[in-house]
């Protein structure tokens, strides 16, 4: 009966699953552009290099649904993964000990974060925009700008396949899809992560621990963009000094457009930060294979994300709309 | 003989060097509903803050079933046996329901920390049958209604088997049906054992339920004890320090032939249907309906918040056609929202700049200027929260955030007061209000009226209407059902007329 309503829920509806619309919609785009697109080939490729972006994305998520942001994932790569190379050349570590501690180096980093956050109660976007800075910085520091050549014991899990058939990169993705997952819906902590990027006030009220909350966030972020970074050297051989530039934007792009609202407490990694972080893919795939001229790539991608972005604002607003508009009977 | 549930000893608050709270001694039996009046700002939340483990007390002790109590943070108190009920409900919309019962708690499997789903849905399940709301456990709290998450925060007690349950003023947004219903709850809950701390400026509906009654005045203890030696003048002494004779002001103001407002056939599908009425100078003309009749809806629409699809709106000879709220403030037009908390008041701001912010045209040296006259908006601050008695340390530095319930309502009512509108649109604008301040709002609404403002005042609550209206209108599902004048007031036509047209519109998925 009621007209405005109906349409209303439907527009929600839709704007809940629009990470799986705009899938479709960019899928068949480029695969009408480019008919090898469709191949298996290609789709295997674009998730294979989607995933380290996606790890990094996934750790992302978890700071945007408290509501925080984490600029500094880029530099985290960075540094921890020039502090694992520089150990293998002085130490010669076999595969394992680089891994632990690049990721060491990115839990180390990432309780920096958390630090500033929530205890010197700076604000996310200036904390990790300042150690974002610092991290590059002591990273070139360290190399003193050389790229840092992994050895092949390394890159190998780069182009290995598990069982002769997945992709490593591919599996470690899955992985770490799963157990994100799985801390955001089964455990307390992942809980009080929603909770807490609803509404930071309600949580303390509630008797949540918001500070450990949020450096459990930035922690778990931290630790994923050293995961990521390490598959991503692996996939490429060597770091340079501008390894993990600009990764911030894929990662926190990736998880917007996967339908993880920035203003905090929406959004899931499954299926949602899968399908964004292999669309950012696909998008500069997709755009090579239908030959778009390079400079407009950037342009395109921009416009893509803009979207995204415009279109969490737009439910959010929509979803405030909506909770006045109870009607009620009694 | 079993001890207190609760005793407080000599507990004293300060905020900014102001007082909150001096030497409450007090102690309240188990199995029993206290119940807590005071004006606004006397202190009550902040007692029962204390509590809860939200603030810590400067001095005194507490101690709860005998032992001490002495929460460091909210999570202390609810392993005392303590839950909270805040005056703004504290639930995640963005969760299901027995994400929020649990959130602070889960049922958990091992030692891994993984959530016992199984379990956490059995025990919501068993909490939302002991308070009589039936929806699927995993609804998202914020597709209930403001009745049922009420609801959800009393099953978060139950569910954690709370022995003291604090409900800071649960009624001001239920309607008559639903509080019927949470009385009945509250009396189950008291005959099972559970004390109950309900606080409401509702002076009826606290003798009524009652046990035991608590009063506070500016921080103090005033007096205390059994519900028999109580009388609702008695409270009002206790809680202003005097007697107040008339809970209404004389009328004095009376409506002219003028129009002010003329509002025809004002439509937005499925929310208001063909709304059509006059308001003239200087009328108090009420809207009386239930919640979700659409009052507010059509509030919005006329102040420019919200579109509408069919009809006109003229004020004051001027017609508002896809109009803004700064077109509509500039053709004299004031809107006292119902939600403060979300629309009506920049919650970290000071109170002066909250106050001035309607009102820095008129603040303004002249219409052009650019430059801001803070003496000016200080002074005009100062006399506007004089006035409605609006408590606080500091107007400057203080922010709304940090302000009682009541305040709050007061300071949106301030900030539109010095706006000089012409056309004055109030939301329930004695929501949680003390009786002496609900007085003094009155009364600004008279002078305002014979001033020759036009008021349109929306209630739930009849009586205050009648007392103070010259003419209201009653909706219901979206449309007009009466129009009485002051000679045909009766209470049993508005009531039928504001039921009028809802067996339509409970068809399910309307919500
Ligand atoms: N966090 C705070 N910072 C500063 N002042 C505060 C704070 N909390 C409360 N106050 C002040 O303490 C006094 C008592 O406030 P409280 O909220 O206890 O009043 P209340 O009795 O609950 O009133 P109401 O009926 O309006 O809810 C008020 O003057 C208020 O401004
Ligand atoms: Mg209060």
């Amino acid at each position: 009966m009621n007209m405005t309503a109906q349409k209303n829920r439907i527009l929600l509806a839709a704007l809940r699953n629009m990470p799986i619309i705009l899938f479709v919609g960019l899928f068949l785009c480029f695969g009408v552009l480019a008919p090898d697109f469709f191949r298996y080939q290609s789709i295997e490729n674009a998730v294979k290099q989607a995933s380290y972006v996606g790890i990094v994305a996934v750790g992302m998520a978890f700071v945007l649904l408290t509501g925080g942001i984490d600029l500094s994932v880029g530099s985290n790569m960075y540094l921890s993964t020039v502090v694992a190379g520089l150990c293998i050349q002085r130490f010669a570590l076999s595969p394992a000990a680089a891994f632990v501690i690049c990721i060491g180096a990115g839990f180390t980093f990432a309780m920096t974060n958390a630090f500033i956050v929530t205890r010197l109660r700076v604000v996310p976007f200036i904390a990790t925009l300042a150690t974002l800075v610092a991290g590059r910085g002591l990273g070139r520091m360290l190399s003193q700008s050389r790229a840092i050549s992994f050895p092949e014991t390394i890159t190998r899990i780069g182009s290995a396949r598990l069982f002769d058939v997945v992709p490593y990169p591919i599996v470690l993705f899955a992985l770490t899809l799963l157990a994100a997952w799985i801390m955001l819906h089964r455990t307390q902590w992942g809980r009080q992560i929603y909770a807490v990027g609803y509404n930071l006030e309600s949580a303390r009220k509630a008797g949540i621990n918001t500070v450990r909350i949020r450096a459990i966030a930035y922690v778990v972020c931290g630790v994923f963009a050293s995961f990521g970074g390490f598959i991503s050297v692996a996939q490429l051989g060597n770091v340079n000094a501008g390894f993990g530039r600009g990764s911030e934007f894929d990662a926190i792009a990736a998880a917007v457009l996967g339908g993880i609202s920035l203003f905090g407490g929406i959004g899931s990694i499954f299926p949602g930060v899968l399908l964004g972080a292999v669309m950012i893919q696909l998008v500069s795939t997709g755009l090579v294979s239908a030959k778009v001229d390079l400079y407009l790539h950037s342009m395109i991608s921009a416009l893509i994300i803009f979207a995204a972005v415009a279109i969490d604002s737009h439910r959010t607003i929509l979803l405030k709309k909506m909770q006045q508009r109870h009607i009620r009977i009694e | 003989m079993p001890s207190d549930a609760i005793q407080f000893e000599n507990v004293s608050k300060e905020f900014f060097g102001i007082r909150a709270l001096s030497g409450i001694t007090l102690s309240m039996p188990p199995a029993q509903i206290i119940g807590i009046v005071g004006e606004n700002g006397a202190g009550k939340s902040t007692l029962m803050n204390i509590l809860g483990g939200i603030v810590t007390p400067d001095t005194g002790s507490m101690t709860c079933q005998g032992q001490p109590h002495k929460p460091a943070g909210p999570a202390d108190a609810t392993r005392a046996g303590i839950a909270f009920i805040h005056q703004e409900l504290n639930l995640f919309g963005n969760l299901s329901i027995v994400d929020n019962l649990f959130i602070d708690g889960f049922p958990k499997i091992d030692r891994l920390g993984l959530l016992d789903k199984r379990k956490a849905n059995q025990s919501a399940h068993q909490a939302l049958q002991t308070v009589g709301l039936h929806c699927p456990v995993h609804t998202l709290v914020e597709n209930l209604t403001p009745c049922e998450q009420q609801l959800v925060e009393i099953a978060r007690a139950v569910g954690r088997n709370a022995r003291l349950i604090i409900l800071d003023e649960p009624t001001s947004s239920l309607t008559q049906n639903e509080r019927d219903r949470l009385f009945s709850l509250m009396n189950t809950l008291r005959n099972a054992g559970c004390t109950l701390v309900f606080i409401s400026h509702n002076l009826d509906e606290v003798l009524r339920m009652s046990d035991r009654i608590v009063v506070l005045r500016d921080g103090c203890l005033v007096s205390t004890g059994s519900k028999t030696e109580y009388t609702v003048e008695r409270m009002i002494i206790d809680m202003v320090g005097r007697q107040i004779k008339n809970l209404y002001p004389p009328k004095t103001s009376v409506p002219s032939e003028t129009i002010l407002l003329e509002v025809s056939g004002v439509t937005r599908p499925g929310i208001i249907e063909d709304i059509s009425f006059a308001l003239h100078k200087g009328e108090i003309l009420g809207l009386f309906g239930l919640m979700g009749s659409g009052r507010t809806e059509l509030a919005r629409i006329l102040f420019g918040l919200d579109p509408c699809t069919a009809g006109e709106i003229v004020a004051i000879n001027r017609p508002l056609r896809r109009h803004k709220p700064a077109e509509s403030i500039h053709s004299g037009l004031a809107f006292v929202t119902e939600n403060r908390r979300d629309e009506g008041l920049l919650m970290e701001a000071s109170i002066e700049f909250n106050i001035a912010l309607a009102a820095l045209r008129q603040t303004a040296g002249s219409r052009s200027s650019i430059w801001v006259d803070h003496k000016a908006i200080r002074d005009k601050s100062l006399r506007v929260a004089r006035d409605l008695r609006l408590q606080a340390a500091d107007h400057k530095r203080q922010s709304a955030r940090n302000l009682s319930g009541g305040n709050q309502q007061k300071l949106v009512i301030a900030k539109w007061l010095l706006t000089n509108p012409q056309i004055l649109i109030l939301d329930e604008p004695t929501r949680g209000i003390d009786v002496g301040a609900k007085y003094e709002i009155y009364t600004i609404m008279n002078n305002l009226a014979a001033g020759g403002a036009g008021i349109l005042c929306i209630s739930s609550e009849l009586e205050e209407l009648t007392a103070t209206c010259d003419r209201i209108l009653v909706m219901s599902n979206g449309r007009i059902h009466g129009d009485f004048a002051r000679s045909e007031f009766n209470e049993k036509n508005m009531l039928h007329a504001a039921f009028k047209g809802l067996r339509t519109a409970a068809e399910p998925g309307d919500r």
